[in-house]
């Protein structure tokens, strides 16, 4: 099969997350108020949202910041978040396996949760143009920094209580990526029910987090290898 | 403009876990091909990743979770537009709440 990667995939995929911006905002916004309320100067806040690029591991690093700043307890925060992207690289293999050099190890730099759903979708829709994943990646990250430094400007004159209907937000945007994903219940019905039970089950045992995310997740999935293996 | 050298190392951690979160699973599959197992197992990963993702934070608010799941995946399967999926799970979040759910 052919894979190409081509300026018109990645504004395609530029294209394509443009929607996803809405749901993004509160989420930017917030992670910009938390750094400026943690001390953070502007340019530390734009490095860290630049380099790291992921809001929850961002969100929870911010939580344990202090000076000076406990290094250890920050860099496993981001890991211990970030470990759910791990997995999404190998699902992408049709793609990937195609690509060398920066184009490859370039667009995993971008890669977030929307950038790997949207780029799921696009290829089991028979898309075969992977610079549509990078584009996806660029105008997010670009949008990303945007975000978070309007929210550490607007400090703390934008103050939205923890708990607020617009946090629903950024679930929200996940939501609505569940819906190209969905391959009918033949196959997703029970691997998705496993997921979201086992996930549930954990968190209300208070296991910490990302453990039942990925707890749910791989055994869900694992469900469905199962069975799709005896069938074959 | 400040700054301060343990914050940049601290940045600088980060940024190296979260490259090895994202690209180290791809370069070990790359580096030797998965059990066929592994293979049917990544095709259902991805639904299932977000379902274990969002499942947790739409129980914890209840009723108003639910119905704003209902709202947002209805909406994105009518229109494909997640921008008013996001609109439509919020509205519903927010409006349950001011009638007291």
């Amino acid at each position: 099969m052919q894979v190409i990667f081509t300026r018109a995939g990645v504004r395609s995929g530029a294209r394509a997350a443009v929607p996803l911006l809405l749901g993004m905002a509160p989420f930017g916004l917030v992670t910009g108020v938390v750094a400026q309320q943690h001390g953070l100067s502007l340019l530390e806040t734009v490095l860290m949202s630049a380099l790291v690029f992921a809001g929850s591991a961002q969100l929870l690093a911010l939580e344990f910041w202090a000076d000076p700043v406990p290094f250890g307890t920050v860099v496993l925060a981001a890991f211990a978040v970030n470990l759910r992207l791990a997995p999404m690289g190998p699902a992408l293999a049709l793609w990937l396996d195609r690509l060398h050099g920066w184009r490859l190890w370039g667009t995993l730099a971008t890669m977030v949760d929307h950038s790997f759903a949207l780029s799921i979708g696009e290829q089991r829709a028979g898309g075969r143009d992977a610079g549509f994943m990078l584009g996806v990646g660029l105008l997010l990250w670009a949008v990303w920094n945007g975000l978070v430094i309007a929210g550490f400007l607007a400090g703390s004159a934008v103050r939205v209580p923890a708990g607020h209907p617009l946090f629903f937000a950024a679930t929200a945007t996940f939501l609505a990526m569940l819906v190209p994903l969905w391959r009918g219940r033949a196959r997703d019905l029970w691997p998705w029910l496993v997921a979201g039970g086992l996930a549930l089950l954990a968190r209300g045992l208070e296991v910490p987090a990302p453990a039942p995310l990925l707890l749910g997740a791989f055994t869900g999935a694992a469900l469905g290898a199962w069975r799709d293996g005896r069938a074959a | 403009m400040m700054l301060r050298s343990d914050v940049l190392l601290a940045i600088l951690g980060m940024a190296a876990v979260t490259y090895l979160c994202r690209a180290g699973g791809y370069a070990a599959l790359r580096a030797m091909r998965p059990p066929p197992f592994v293979e049917r197992l990544l095709q259902y990963l991805p639904g299932c990743l977000f379902v274990a993702y969002v499942v947790p934070g739409v129980a914890q608010l209840g009723l108003a979770g639910w119905a704003a799941a209902v709202a947002c995946v209805l909406v994105q399967a009518r229109t494909r537009n997640y921008a008013l999926s996001a609109v439509a799970g919020v509205g519903t979040v927010w409006l349950l709440r001011l009638a007291g759910q």
